[in-house]
């Protein structure tokens, strides 16, 4: 057994190879003494693992760039050499909202340019009107929520920080906050989209995968200098994660998988909610109506395990486009290498060539993503905050 | 600002006694400007509302995710914030980390001005952990008392003991199987439980 390890993560579904890897024994086939904290802000993640309080950590894809960076607070190089998840997050509406979009739309309701057009009309309506601009909800300034909405409504003409008031809520608040009126829409990630949707009070308009094919969501994050310093620690955490995400990838193991998370240490919600998310099979509207989606949430297939330094670099284009820092090719450079397919190759012996599939992005509008030209990439949008 | 003026401290936790000890430690160091929020709802336009110099906060509070968004610069944003830790503050950091606090601060007061407050924060909010594991421990002292008392009464009723005979067997058995004697009196009550 190696020293013990603090591993903290939030509770989500995508922390699902994580503490499967710890719960099922993935981690103590590999020699791992693993302790899983359960934390409640993605500030406190950051903080702990940047002091050393954590070996490592759940942690939303663009914090560990932001870090890596110093963006928003302190500069500590983090490193991912496992990426826990792809996609899963989702944005819902209120009742309210979701009808006015309706009445708005032309054409099909899952295409996310229809509903960002829709979006924008209801906008437009609304400020002729004198009412409030509308409040959305997401989780963290650096995260793939935060992105996504942006991405999904400025397509269709809203700028997100003119037309609409964009505000950070933990997980937690978010349906108690659309019941009540504060918000009128969010983008997070399981279980709680679902959670508005039991509760009836919301709407899933759109799965994240309707937006992005591919979207890097959660991975395992730990500092630079405490990799360089444990490489078969790291290697060993990859291979039980890595083995958990391919367990938690077969369907026939949704059940077990779901009432592990399920446990009052862990996620604590019921086992049933969860078991959706992994099926990709969500109610999205209180009147029962289900959506089926394999891509809702990839833990564990399709290369979604392997960092790809695409996705990375996608993360930091965004935060150019919205003006949370100024573009320079060193902090490119230096965000793709927070991504690591080299350690998670390394720790696995094995090269997963056609994993980082050509269609790394596949956004819904714009032109197809280059990691190599981010400011000809995004001259292409009209709607950004450049600094 | 004026530099002889006491800086606005805003405390955001749900906890009113760590608060109140908290304010309490604020005012005696001569922070005479120290309010409370205590309701998440709307905790942005709450804290723009009251202007603060300083927020503390504490870490178990989940709307800690909240505050990282006046870093963001964006038209809702008045003043720029920053976090007062900064790269020459790892002990400072560590330190509030681990007494579960963290303290943001409005751009433009001194360092050398918050140092006193976050260093009082930290003391305070350790004060207050000791005293909620010591009310923890009594509690479970007295928790234990009432199973080792209500054991004893088994044992004296089943095998004919006095009281102080009662809890030597408890002791003893403890001590032969390296448990605690709250354990042994647990599994005496859950065992005279099952063979009801």
């Amino acid at each position: 057994m190696t020293a013990p390890l603090r591993i903290g993560f939030i509770p989500l579904v995508d922390a699902a190879a994580l503490i499967v890897a710890v719960d099922k024994g993935f981690a103590a086939d590999e020699g791992l003494d693993v302790t899983l904290v359960r934390e409640v802000s993605w500030s406190n993640v950051r903080d702990k693992l940047n002091i050393g309080l954590f070996d490592a950590a759940h942690l939303l894809a663009p914090v560990a760039i932001a870090s890596s960076l110093g963006l928003g607070h302190v500069k500590v190089p983090i490193v991912a050499p496992f990426n826990l998840g792809l996609n899963g997050n989702a944005i819902t509406v209120s009742a309210a909202l979701h009808a006015a979009i309706m009445d708005e739309i032309e054409g099909d309701p899952f295409d996310p340019m229809a509903t960002a057009l829709a979006l924008a009309r209801v906008v437009a309506v609304r400020r002729r009107s004198g009412a409030e601009p509308l409040t959305l909800g997401m989780t963290f300034p650096f995260s793939t929520h935060n992105y996504q909405l942006r991405f999904w409504m400025a397509a269709g003409g809203v700028d997100p920080d003119e037309d609409v008031r964009l505000v950070v809520l933990p997980p937690p608040y978010m349906v108690e906050s659309l019941a009540n009126g504060h918000i009128d829409g969010f983008c997070v990630g399981a279980p709680w989209n679902s959670r508005a949707v039991d509760h009836g009070v919301g709407h899933i308009l759109h799965f994240v995968s309707d937006i992005l094919v591919r979207a890097a969501e959660k991975v395992l994050a730990v500092r630079q200098n405490w990799s360089d310093k444990n490489p078969d620690v790291v290697a060993a955490l990859v291979r039980a994660a890595s083995k958990a995400a391919e367990f938690v990838a077969q369907p026939q193991n949704h059940a077990e998988t779901a009432r592990m998370l399920a446990q009052p240490e862990r996620i604590a919600v019921d086992a049933d909610v969860i078991q959706r998310t992994l099926d990709g099979h969500l109610k999205i509207s209180p009147d029962g109506t289900i959506r089926q989606s394999s891509r809702y949430l990839l833990v564990g297939r399709e290369g979604a395990s392997r960092p790809d330094p695409v996705q990375a670099a996608w993360l930091y284009a965004q935060m150019v486009r919205w003006g949370q820092t100024s573009f320079s090719p060193e902090a490119l450079r230096i965000a793709k290498a927070a991504f690591s397919p080299e350690l998670y190759d390394a720790a696995l012996g094995r090269e997963e060539k056609a994993a980082n599939a050509p269609q790394s992005i596949g956004a819904f509008a714009g032109p197809a993503f280059d990691a190599d030209d981010i400011a000809g990439h995004l001259a292409a949008f009209e709607i950004a905050r450049r600094t | 600002m004026g530099a002889e003026s006491s800086p606005k401290i805003v405390i955001v936790d749900e906890s009113p006694i760590r608060a109140a000890i908290l304010e309490e430690g604020l005012r005696e160091a001569g922070f005479t400007v120290v309010l409370h929020i205590s309701e998440m709802q709307s905790l942005l336009a709450r804290i723009y509302a009251l202007d603060p110099d300083v927020i503390v906060i504490d870490l178990e509070n989940p709307s800690r995710d909240v505050l990282e968004q006046m870093f963001q610069v964006s038209r809702a944003v008045r003043r720029p914030v920053a976090m007062f830790v900064d790269q020459s503050d790892a002990a400072s950091i560590q330190a509030s980390v681990d007494a579960g606090v963290s303290a943001y601060i409005v751009d433009g007061l001194k360092k050398e001005r918050i140092k006193p407050i976050l260093d009082l924060c930290i003391s305070r909010f350790n004060a207050f952990a000791k005293l909620r594991d010591e009310l923890e421990r009594t509690k479970s002292a007295l928790e234990d008392r009432k199973v080792i008392d209500r054991a004893k009464g088994i044992l004296m009723k089943l095998k004919g003991l006095t009281e102080d005979e009662a809890y030597v067997l408890l002791r003893s058995t403890a001590m032969r199987e390296k448990k605690k004697i709250g354990e042994i009196a647990q599994s005496i009550l859950t065992a005279s439980e099952l063979l009801k």
